[in-house]
């Protein structure tokens, strides 16, 4: 039985607009959920390093880029669609 | 304190331009020119004000943007190494959205950059589109009061341009953007409709805090150059143009005609040359043209009516040769017969060409095309900002205008610009005795002392020129009758001479014969004298002798003489 994949995830967030505290809610539930012990959540903040939000391409927060596995996906919003979200990552819901 | 678009006409609706460190929105269906205007008065304000920009697109790649814009020639590339910021916003079609996000992160990257760059202003193009994507009213209306709030914090001149949404939208779930309208400080309208079949820009003014504006509908055009609104009248342009108005009296291209009018057409006037179908309206334009170019001044002939070549040929027959100055570049010849606009669109035209040119002199045939298709309302108001241009801009303006027969009789213009023009011509058709002659008058020219006579115009290979007028019993003569009458003077003429020469000749016998009689007379008087002398003489001599001969006898006798 191969390993199952170490889930790599970065969250950009704007400081705490409430979007973006439900994201970080909702996406470390998820994890808790479906990848216990085998995930990664980077979180940046766009009011603290205002240079990334253009630069990386962030226009719309919260936005979830899911790094690893390939392929690489971007979900917007707060993630309260729980189902879209996990179709998305390739997660069984 | 306001922020100049440059963008011409609009400046001058709003007293200024947009309100600074304030927003705008600008509102249109598809294809307004919401997104031109908004990129122009950015674009202005790095080159007029050297104020950087950002463009936030949501609709369109910036790539596309700007190709688009290079038609206009605003150096975009430039400026986009120094004063301008494009931001694509234009979102991934693949992006997966799982509930609702907002626009802080943007606003928060947006923010840096603007310090960065030292940004004054920043547009943000097609919010609309953005906000469709949240499916959600109440997230939509967070997220342009957040959008509006970050602009005021940060004290930027913003243009937020947005399909249109409240009452004028039929979908229901666009409504709730009506809102915009109250929030911001400054709200245009643009609009593109079909008149009759004639397209037309317009847009409006309909609020703008703290200032006063023009209120009503501006139509505009999406030229050369970008947006040129059509502005009130530039009444400071016109004092500036006053000052320098001349006494200088310009050739109409025909000789008597300027004698009539006391040396000529002033430079920069407006001269209307009014006349029914044929009466060679074109003609006496087109004289004026062939002689302005001439002196060698740049000349814009805009023919509503005719193909640019048909103007050439035509003309070249009564000798008005316009050919070598096309080549030349002097004369610049617009067949705008194709064309269908509405008036303001004509009149933008006009001022383009000219502009282009660096025209002195133009000619516009017939202006009342401008009338035409649907623009009776606004024909007027164009036809006296076309008058009021030319003045400003020193430019002499001869326009033609067709009279129809049924409303000859008051002498009236359709376009009323006869109340306006400086120097009116009209040129008419008299029939006497079978036939149709063409005849000028001048009904006015303000501050010249002109002939009050009918004259006849003849076009001829040898060129335009006005016949002598014949006055008979209060009459002007003209055609057969004006040369039957120089006919009979000139028969009248050589009997007169003739009679004359006659009388003088006998006269002369006369004075011969009565000097030599006066000779004789004379000669006789001189006779008689001598005669007279000659007896005097000799009675004397003879009472002498007798007085010695008494003595004499007296001495003989020796008597003495007691």
């Amino acid at each position: 039985m191969t390993k199952p994949a170490h889930y790599k995830f970065r969250l950009y967030v704007a400081g705490d607009a409430p979007n973006s505290l439900q994201a970080v809610a909702n996406l470390r539930a998820l994890c808790r959920e479906h990848l216990p012990e085998r995930h990664e959540i980077e979180i940046i903040d766009v009011l603290h390093e205002p240079k990334r939000a253009l630069a990386d391409d962030v226009l719309l927060t919260p936005l979830l880029i899911k790094l690893s596995p390939s392929p690489v996906r971007t979900i917007i919003g707060n993630l309260s669609q729980l189902e879209t979200a996990l179709l998305t990552l390739g997660l069984p819901g | 304190m306001k922020a100049c678009t440059g963008i011409e006409g609009f400046d001058e609706i709003t007293n200024g331009g947009l309100p600074r460190g304030r927003t705008t929105l600008l509102e249109g269906n598809a294809g307004s020119g919401k997104t031109v205007m908004a990129l122009q008065s950015l674009v202005n304000g790095a080159r007029l004000e050297n104020e950087a920009g950002i463009f936030v697109a949501f609709e369109e790649s910036s790539d596309r943007i700007t190709a688009n814009a290079a038609k206009f020639g605003w150096d975009l590339v430039a400026l986009q190494k120094k004063k301008l910021f494009f931001l694509d916003a234009k979102m991934n079609p693949d992006m997966v959205q799982s509930g609702n996000f907002d626009l802080a992160g943007m606003l928060a990257g947006l923010e840096n950059k603007a310090r960065e760059i030292n940004a004054k202003r920043i547009v943000f193009d097609a919010v609309d589109v953005v906000l469709a994507l949240m499916r959600d009213p109440g997230a939509e209306q967070r997220e342009v009061y957040r959008l509006h709030e970050w602009l005021l914090a940060t004290g930027l001149t913003g243009i937020i341009t947005s399909k249109f949404g409240g009452y004028q939208s039929h979908a229901v779930d666009q409504q709730h953007l009506g809102f915009m309208q109250f929030m911001v400080d400054c709200a245009v309208t643009l609009n593109h409709e079909l008149v009759r079949g004639v397209s037309q820009r317009s847009l409006r003014v309909v609020k703008y805090r703290g200032s006063a504006f023009a209120e009503n509908q501006s139509p505009f055009l999406i030229g050369e150059g970008g947006l040129e609104v059509a502005g009130g009248r530039d009444m400071a342009q016109l004092k500036a143009g006053g000052i320098a108005r001349l006494s200088e009296r310009i050739s109409s291209g025909v000789p008597r005609l300027d004698a009539m009018l006391g040396g000529g057409y002033y430079r920069g006037a407006g001269i209307l040359i009014t006349g029914f179908p044929g009466t060679a309206k074109s003609t006496l334009a087109g004289a004026f043209a062939g002689a302005a170019c001439q002196r060698g001044e740049r000349t814009l002939f805009m023919s509503f009516d005719s193909d640019a070549e048909e103007v050439v040929r035509n003309l070249a027959s009564v000798n008005i040769r316009l050919q070598r100055f096309v080549k030349n570049g002097l004369l610049r010849l617009i067949s705008a017969r194709a064309i269908t606009g509405s008036a303001e669109i004509h009149l933008m035209q006009i001022k383009q060409h000219a502009k282009a040119l660096g025209a002195r002199c133009v000619v516009i045939d017939p202006v009342s095309a401008l009338a035409k298709a649907g623009n009776e309302e606004t024909a007027y108001s164009v036809a006296e900002r076309l008058l009021d241009w030319s003045k400003a801009a020193g430019i002499t303006l001869v326009c033609t205008s067709l009279l129809h027969e049924v409303s000859s009789f008051a002498e009236g213009t359709p376009l009323q610009i006869s109340t306006i023009a400086d120097t009116w011509i009209h040129l008419n058709y008299l029939v006497h005795a079978g036939e149709r002659n063409r005849g000028l008058s001048i009904i006015k020219s303000r501050g010249t002392q002109h002939s009050n006579q009918v004259r006849e115009l003849l076009l001829s290979d040898a060129g335009v020129t006005l016949a002598d007028a014949y006055t008979a019993g209060g009459e002007v003569l003209m055609g057969t009758l004006r040369w039957e009458k120089e006919q009979g003077e000139m028969l009248e003429k050589a009997e007169h001479k003739a009679a004359a020469a006659k009388v003088l000749a006998a006269l002369d016998n006369q004075e011969l014969e009565l000097e030599a009689q006066l000779d004789a007379l004379r000669r006789d008087l001189e006779a008689k004298r001598a005669e007279k002398r000659e007896l005097n003489r000799v009675a004397y001599d003879r009472s002498a002798k007798l007085i010695r001969e008494r003595t004499h006898l007296r001495e003989l006798r020796g008597v003495d003489t007691k």
